[in-house]
């Protein structure tokens, strides 16, 4: 398939003008962001604005990915693609025509890229950002589909995480649209391809499998027991592993839910690191332990007190 | 609307066909009859991406108002699954075209409607390819060539199987394989909705040194007709039997 894709992709000269057919707006091409499973990404200007416009020859495609675009614009409360600014055909040439759109244009890097640049703490803040997204994504009736590491992107000040492709962005209870094998729980043997919430947050998994295995695995003769495996050799993820194992099993309904999970998790974690920590600048024996019991117990009453929250 | 049943031959293969008359020809009969003929053509790791012999791969397709694709072999799960879809929508879109130069006169397409009215075009496109019920008999090349390549086909079609079993819509897949020991083709799974019972039979296939694609794409359009025959009877049963629900 993708040697299919690449032969799609449209090269535009920089300083390419483009004119739309049916609205007659004008943009300059700038510089080529990418390319997409359908079409290409490029960075254009018009009246002094930049945007993301994104180009092909499959007008049928582009319509679907447009109709996503529009139906995600009307989720409210939270801002899940990037907003559509204009659809139009441009005709390149008497018998070469493309479809394009033009979305707002993110500039952010790569999740590996800041995770590895600011540290593993924002792992799972990351975490939490994309569940939250994901749980107003399904509550609309829709599922992501096509989640993986390239279709995210990270804004600065303050770290936000952001979905840049909703190419794969499928109604819920139908057959998912787009999907990379890696990212797929069918692939791994592990659920069928509906879209459902759980399909997202395997994905979801995998993306951040994907932070700390960059060249990607195999999935082996069994590959229920790599992916366990591959998890739980994963130090940084220790805080998150029994959650992440959860949803690769399917075992979350919702992204609330595991959410809700994540975020105890992590709330249990932080104090022993930071103890830890202090632990060492004292340098005593028995200190520690003492101090750990404390923790114990401060842990124990976080745990019984989260029962108690609704 | 009634939903009808899409009905497409998947074409798997290697090479040349060899023998029995051209196939662009029997692929053109069935795109009469309405089944489309979907060719993936399975390169070699050291063949360069235009290869002079797959030329028909193409002109099969081309002629079966299906889709075509050249791909190597651990490329081939996605191609087998995007051939298919596209297929879909592309005959899909051909109805919808059809209607639409009904209503709006003789030169109109989807293209030539503004980008706004375009999306819900689309919606009932995508709404149709959802729900419509599909047909697949896949066609597998056994030639010798074809031998290393065929573990590689069973996982593909196994996938395709999980990928289109996730629609609303129903499925129903049938396997054959050519050249068969004493005819052009054999049957190597009879209509069923889903693949998985395929990994016990395919290890079983023994390839042989004829490749008569054109007589097997006859062959499997006839397969629809005989079958076609069954289901008739059976959804005229159909509506008896949702009414006696209320």
């Amino acid at each position: 398939m993708n040697q299919a894709w690449k032969k799609q992709g449209i090269n535009i000269r920089p300083g390419t003008v483009i004119t739309g057919k049916w609205h007659q707006h004008r943009y300059v091409i700038k510089q080529k962001l990418g390319n997409g499973a359908i079409g290409s990404v490029y960075l254009c200007e018009r009246n002094g604005h930049y945007g993301a416009l994104k180009i092909s020859e499959n007008a049928t495609s582009m319509t679907v990915e447009v109709n996503v675009l529009k139906s995600l614009g009307k989720v409210q409360g939270s801002r899940l693609g990037p907003s559509l600014m204009d659809v139009d055909d441009w005709e390149a040439s008497r018998n070469s025509t493309y479809s394009f759109y033009v979305m707002e244009y993110l500039r952010g890097e790569s999740l590996s890229g800041f995770i590895k640049k600011r540290g593993h703490e924002w792992t799972g803040i990351f975490m939490l950002q994309l569940l939250e997204d994901l749980e107003h994504l399904h509550q609309a009736g829709w599922v992501f589909g096509d989640f993986k590491s390239e279709n995210l992107i990270v804004l600065s000040h303050p770290p936000k995480v952001r979905w840049i492709d909703v190419g794969g962005t499928t109604q819920i209870g139908r057959a998912i649209k787009e999907y990379t094998e890696f990212y797929d729980r069918g692939y791994w043997g592990l659920g069928s391809r509906k879209a459902e919430p759980s399909y997202d947050l395997f994905a979801f998994v995998m993306v951040f499998l994907n932070i700390y295995y960059p060249k990607r695995f195999e999935k082996g003769t069994s590959p229920k027991a790599t992916l366990l495996k591959k998890l739980y050799d994963v130090r940084q993820l220790r805080v998150y592993r029994e959650c992440l194992k959860k949803a690769l099993l399917g075992n979350y309904q919702s992204s609330s839910e595991m959410r809700h999970d994540l975020l105890h998790a992590m709330n249990h974690a932080r104090r022993p690191v930071r103890s830890h920590n202090r632990s060492d600048r004292r340098d005593s024996g028995k200190a520690p332990l003492a101090e750990g019991g404390g923790i114990m117990l401060a842990a124990l009453f976080y745990y019984l007190s989260s029962f108690m929250l609704p | 609307m009634k939903k009808g049943t899409l009905k497409q031959i998947l074409l798997i293969t290697d090479g040349c066909s060899n023998k029995g008359e051209d196939p662009a020809v029997t692929a053109a009969l069935a795109k009469q009859q309405g089944i489309t003929v979907n060719v993936i053509g399975i390169l070699d790791d050291d063949q360069t991406e235009d290869p002079e012999g797959l030329q028909e791969v193409e002109d099969i397709a081309l002629s079966g108002g299906g889709v075509s694709q050249l791909v190597y072999k651990q490329a081939l799960s996605q191609t087998v699954q995007t051939v298919t879809k596209q297929a879909m929508t592309q005959t899909l879109q051909g109805f919808v075209n059809q209607e639409l130069k009904q209503i709006l006169g003789p030169e109109q397409s989807l293209e030539e409607v503004e980008p706004e009215k375009r999306g819900e075009i689309m919606e009932v496109v995508e709404d149709m390819g959802e729900t419509c019920d599909l047909e697949v008999l896949v066609l597998t090349d056994t030639s010798a060539s074809m031998h290393d390549k065929l573990p590689t086909v069973k996982e593909a079609l196994i996938d395709l199987s999980v990928s289109l079993n996730a629609r609303i819509g129903r499925n129903r897949f049938c396997i054959f394989s050519f050249p068969g020991k004493r005819k052009d083709m054999e049957k190597v799974l009879d209509w069923s909705p889903k693949l998985d019972s395929i990994s016990t039979i395919f290890p079983k296939l023994t390839s042989g040194g004829i490749t008569p694609t054109g007589p097997a794409i006859r062959e499997a359009v006839y397969q629809f007709g005989k079958k076609g025959l069954l289901k008739n009877l059976r959804d005229e049963d159909e509506p008896g039997v949702e009414e006696a629900g209320y």
